[in-house]
């Protein structure tokens, strides 16, 4: 079953989270981020185009106006396939593992994929930053020493959501590592 | 045996039915909760006849990975006796897991009684039971313990996890463990690899389940992905066929070069001095183990060899056709003509540069005032050499053409021979260059130990030798005033020693940056895999960092079905681990041991080659 919530991330813009039950056991949380404004791009568009006329008039030479066109193009491309993120999703199956996809808007899919053997925990950390804020990792064991943390994975690094949808993200994760943890994996 | 209609199947998820709240409550069971089963299925079986499952059962994953279906009709016997030569060719322990059926329609009760009769035949905990539907496409499934049950007198059941994977794709696939942390070492990765890796494992290992078809005549009848045919490719079988002899051949050809390499001959002075100097010579080495490497007539042992022997072959391929493309445009249109050419006049302008730059230290150069009979004497003792060198080009300019004729056939040895003999070809050119850095080196270099020695007696102390540390020392008088005298003397000599320094440095630091430019290129085409990079944009799933999964169906009252995709590696990932090892070290000064260098006129090596001892 699905439903969808409406939050607020760090820097003011809108967040959509939509979560899906799949079962008792497998959960999905998934973060849109606000999409491509069409004011910022025209303005950096017009921006690069202005300093190109400027050199043109400076110098003659038409190879700038060209030059200035790929330099947009390719920007623009490589923006939407490298830089900008979409969506954000976070499947937690129980006793298999737990993933992380983050969906470009080129379409591009990034996904990683961390064995629920290797999971110790998921918090929220704090960090200050100009100001506190707050993200939600998911705590790494040791395979030398099981007690010691060996990483941390920091999730939902592009959307930046606020403490109140990394609360309920947090709880419901927590429900699935609560019974992971209850019943013990070897017969 | 007939095969028979599966019993309807009898779901015993226990989840809530419904429930429209936005939260569903937590509804984990209230007797003894099961452990969850993961059940890897291969998506080639998904449309097979009913049978028997056959596959690995992994305790410490709770998972089991079904390899392949047998049909009915079987005799059990030789069904045990086929999994008993898997189980012994592959050392994997294949055994019977559970039923599976696929039905039309409503089945009838009475294959039940035959199918929990299987089930004592072939004895495993857990007994799994995958059913499906043909018109609705419903799964379901079910895992039974017929020994130590929970509650006396009812056998305890899992929830169960259904999980396709693509088989092709897993068998060909090869799982590369996560990048080792620097504070880890490399064996701790392979501990932790376990969980999903052991599937991977189990189907690469279990090869030889494979092997037969469904139209090999054998007693029992398998279904897994290569049961429509196995695959084959005429070209495939004959290249394998011809790789034999034709390895063998070529070995012993190299072997025949390397053998009048280490000939006496080479040995004589100063071929050695020179050899080890040029990096021609470096290279076409380094082209040689390489070639030996990859036609040696053993076979890969692991994988990473596999790939290390056909990056190289593709690597050495490749370069060969860049150095035909480059021969082919070099000898058109009489471009060696043209070079030959302006080799000359280009040398001369380099001289005439040289000249007039010391025509303006043996001035005022900025302005300085230099000690006038110092600056002579050393600025025509380089115009001397700058003189030398010039008729030394001119003496040589009619075999010139010639010499780049034949240097240039070696183009086709490849373009890192073509690369590094214009390295070479820019060293000798630039040699006279490279003198006048070593004299002014020298000069510098004598100058500041001379400075710091007499200062150290300005100030009544010595350098000891033996503690390697400054002590204090009484001089004598006549001592004190010589040691002044030629201090005073050293330092008012300083800015022009200093001054011929700097400019001679400048312009080997030039030159080095553009033998270092192409040495860099030269490298590149080197180290860079190609067949691996290739490999990662024409069959992604070969090299894999990881999976990823997709939910596929999640009605409430069926099992959770979830989709295993391969994550192929990253490019960067593929780069750096399959680079191959190029010749050369890296440069290892850091910038702030080549700056202490630099100011107390020690002289700099910026590369260093295999074998070159300290000069």
């Amino acid at each position: 079953m699905e439903d969808e919530k409406s939050f607020t991330d760090l820097c003011g813009g809108r967040l959509a989270l939509q979560r899906r039950y799949y079962s008792p056991y497998c959960r999905e949380f998934c973060l849109s981020c606000p999409r491509l404004s069409l004011r910022s791009l025209t303005a950096v568009t017009c921006a690069v185009w202005l300093v190109a006329y400027g050199l043109f008039s400076l110098f003659e030479n038409s190879m700038i106006l060209s030059a200035a066109i790929f330099i947009t193009l390719l920007g623009l491309l490589g923006y939407l396939h490298f830089v900008k993120i979409d969506q954000e999703t976070l499947l937690i199956i129980g006793s298999l593992g737990i993933q992380m996809t983050s969906y470009y808007a080129s379409g591009k899919e990034s996904t990683t994929f961390i064995e629920m053997g290797k999971v110790k925990d998921i918090v929220i950390n704090e960090a200050i930053y100009m100001k506190v804020i707050y993200y939600l990792c998911i705590l790494l064991k040791d395979p030398v020493e099981p007690h010691r943390i060996s990483q941390v994975v920091p999730v939902f690094q592009s959307a930046k959501p606020r403490l109140d949808c990394l609360i309920e993200v947090y709880r419901s994760c927590q429900e699935i590592l609560a019974h992971q943890k209850a019943t013990p994996t070897s017969p | 045996m007939p095969s028979r209609p599966c019993p309807r199947p009898r779901p015993r998820c226990s989840q809530p039915r419904g429930g429209s709240t936005s939260q569903p409550a937590l509804s984990f069971p209230s007797r003894a909760p099961g452990m969850m089963l993961k059940a890897f299925f291969p998506t080639c079986c998904a449309s097979a006849d009913s049978g028997l499952l056959v596959g690995r059962w992994v305790p410490e994953q709770s998972s089991a990975v079904v390899l392949a279906v047998v049909h009915f009709p079987f005799i059990p016997i030789q069904v045990k006796r086929l999994l008993a030569q898997v189980q012994q060719a592959s050392r994997v322990g294949v055994t019977v897991l559970g039923t599976w059926c696929h039905h039309q329609q409503e089945p009838e009760e009475g294959l039940g009684h035959f199918l929990e009769g299987l089930s004592a035949i072939f004895t495993h905990e857990p007994w799994l039971q995958l059913c499906r539907e043909k018109a609705s496409r419903a799964w379901s499934c079910r895992a039974t313990h017929h020994q130590v049950p929970a509650t006396p007198g009812t056998p305890s059941e899992d929830q169960v996890m259904l999980i396709f994977y693509d088989q092709r794709k897993v068998l060909l696939s090869w799982l590369h463990p996560p990048a080792v942390l620097p504070d880890q070492q490399a064996g701790d990765a392979t501990a932790s690899a376990g969980g999903l890796a052991a599937v991977f494992d189990t189907v690469a290992q279990s090869e030889v389940l494979f092997c037969g078809d469904r139209y090999d005549e054998g007693p029992v009848r398998l279904s897994h992905w290569q049961s429509e045919g196995v695959e084959g490719s005429i070209l495939v079988e004959l290249a394998k066929w011809a790789s034999g002899p034709l390895c063998l051949l070529l070995a012993s050809l190299l072997s025949l070069v390397s053998a009048a390499g280490t000939c006496w001959l080479w040995r004589l002075w100063p071929l050695p001095f020179i050899g080890s100097k040029l990096s021609t010579c470096e290279q076409l080495r380094h082209r040689l183990e390489q070639l030996t490497l990859v036609f040696s007539t053993e076979k890969a042992q692991s994988p990473s060899e596999l790939m290390r022997k056909a990056n190289t072959l593709i690597s050495v391929l490749m370069d060969v056709i860049l150095g035909l493309l480059l021969l082919s445009w070099l000898h058109g249109n009489n471009r060696i003509g043209q070079l030959a050419d302006a080799l000359v006049p280009v040398a001369d302008r380099v001289a005439e540069e040289l000249q007039h730059l010391l025509q303006w230290l043996m001035g005022a150069p900025a302005g300085l005032k230099m000690n006038r009979a110092l600056d002579q004497v050393l600025g025509r003792f380089f115009l001397y050499h700058i003189h030398l060198w010039i008729s030394y080009i001119h003496l040589m300019s009619p075999f010139i053409e010639r010499i780049l004729w034949h240097v240039g056939l070696s183009a086709c040895l490849g373009l890192t021979v073509a690369l590094s003999i214009l390295s070479d070809i820019v060293a000798l050119l630039t040699f006279h260059i490279y003198c006048f850095y070593v004299y002014g080196a020298r000069l510098y270099c004598l100058k500041i130990y001379g400075l710091s020695s007499l200062w150290r007696l300005f100030r009544g102390k010595k350098w000891n030798v033996l503690r390697q540390r400054v002590d204090s020392c009484s001089y004598d008088l006549d001592q004190l005033f010589i040691g002044t005298l030629l201090f005073t003397i050293l330092v008012f000599l300083l800015p022009t020693t200093a001054l011929y320094y700097l400019v001679f440095t400048l312009l080997r630091l030039l030159v080095v940056t553009v033998q270092g430019l192409i040495h860099l290129l030269v490298d590149l085409i080197n180290s860079l895999p190609l067949y691996s990079l290739g490999l990662r944009l024409c069959r992604p799933y070969r090299l894999a960092a990881g999976v990823k999964f997709r939910v596929l169906e999640h009605k409430a009252g069926r099992p959770l079905c979830l989709l295993m995709q391969i994550n192929p590696l990253p490019y960067s990932r593929v780069a750096h681990t399959y680079r191959l090892p190029s010749c050369g070290c890296p440069p290892k000064h850091s910038w702030g041991s080549l700056c202490r260098k630099l100011f107390f006129g020690e002289l700099i090596y910026p590369w260093r080659q295999r074998g070159e001892k300290q000069d």
